[in-house]
């Protein structure tokens, strides 16, 4: 069941803030995952995995280059989750 | 079922791409009980990949430069299940000073051979109070008898860590116990890819190897050390099997 792209990024946000200790409310769509919110490259591979498992969709590796922004990411899900 | 009823520890699930989440998946697949280790920020991930095996296996704290988690290791295991009959060392890191051959310093170099070959013989000791006769300890290398482009001294590691297999098999053997090692052709994983330049290797196996190679397909090397776990190998120790496409056994 796809979720609208709102529902995703409350959802990654929750993930985000599990891993980083950031508020939810700072996980929005045109922050940057490294500049803005500051996570290396081992909390995104948590943060990834975790996603897939909430999501319900696969992120390849070299997807994960890709996913600059948090918006990126919320839109590969949508878009991926059908 | 090849490994029915068998208890193996298998440590280097990272991802579902490494080579040891295969290990683990076909180990149960084939009846074994399996017990994991991670350590520190990377436990959180292992704990999640877990969850993508057959069976959520439990995931203990390991990481092989530590001497009190090496020698704690027996009885977090033991938290687990009772004994063991195999363990797989899925072990290897080097940093990136390391990958460069003329360059690299000993800080760089010490830790690629602390990590990725002594490792080996100091899991094995760690392992020892809970295995007994028939054990089998299963390692991974890149073969390392030959000078490759980009490995540098992590291919010096190996070639230590293929040499401790040996000492290990000579010392266990009085005790019914073996060491095998499995040299696998290029696997895209996680520590592949932080290798500079890796993608020579891709290129150079698809071609030569007579029966092709997949990069992305870890089930051929996950296969072998399964079979070296079973009591299919029981006169067989201190052996390195190519699971290669026959790459080693070719020239150009
Ligand atoms: N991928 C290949 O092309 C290839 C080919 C031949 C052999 N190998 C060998 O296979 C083994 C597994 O690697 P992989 O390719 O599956 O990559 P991987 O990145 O999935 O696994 C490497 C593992 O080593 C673990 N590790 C690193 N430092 C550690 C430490 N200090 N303590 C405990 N664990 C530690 C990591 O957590 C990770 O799980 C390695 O020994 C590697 O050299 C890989």
């Amino acid at each position: 069941m796809a979720q609208s792209e709102q529902e995703i990024l409350a959802g990654l946000a929750e993930i985000v803030n599990e891993e980083t200790g950031l508020e939810p409310s700072e996980v929005q769509s045109d922050k940057s995952f490294t500049d803005d919110l500051d996570i290396d490259s081992l909390s995104m591979m948590t943060i990834v995995v975790n996603a897939e498992e909430k999501f319900g969709v696969r992120i390849p590796d070299d997807e994960v280059k890709n996913l600059s922004t948090v918006g990126d990411a919320v839109g590969f899900i949508a878009k991926n989750q059908a | 079922m090849l490994l029915e009823g068998k208890k193996l520890l298998v440590t280097g699930v990272l991802m579902d791409s490494s080579i040891a989440f295969h290990v683990a998946r076909l180990a149960q697949e084939e009846g074994a009980e399996v017990v994991l280790t991670s350590f520190g920020r990377t436990m959180k991930i292992t704990t999640a990949i877990a969850r993508r095996l057959p069976v959520a296996p439990p995931v203990v704290e390991l990481d092989v430069t530590s001497d009190d988690d090496l020698a704690a290791l027996a009885d977090r295991v033991r938290e687990h299940v009772p004994h063991l009959d195999g363990v797989v060392h899925s072990i290897g890191f080097a940093p990136q000073g390391a990958f460069d051959f003329m360059a690299a310093g000993w800080d760089d170099v010490s830790t690629a051979l602390h990590v990725s070959a002594y490792s080996l013989a100091s899991l094995t000791k760690a392992a020892m109070p809970l295995m007994g006769e028939g054990g089998s300890v299963v390692g991974l290398t890149f073969d390392a008898r030959y000078a490759w482009p980009v490995y540098d001294w992590m291919g010096v590691a190996k070639a230590a860590f293929e040499s401790t297999s040996r000492y290990l098999a000579r010392d266990l053997g009085p005790k019914g116990m073996r060491c095998n090692i499995v040299a696998a052709g290029p696997i895209r994983t996680t520590a592949a890819k932080s290798i500079p330049g890796f993608e020579r290797f891709e290129e150079a196996w698809g071609s030569r190897a007579p029966l092709g190679w997949d990069v992305n397909d870890a089930e051929p090397a996950a296969r072998a050390c399964v079979a070296l776990l079973s009591d299919w190998f029981p006169a067989t120790t201190g052996e390195m099997v190519h699971v290669d496409g026959g790459f080693h056994a070719v020239g150009v």
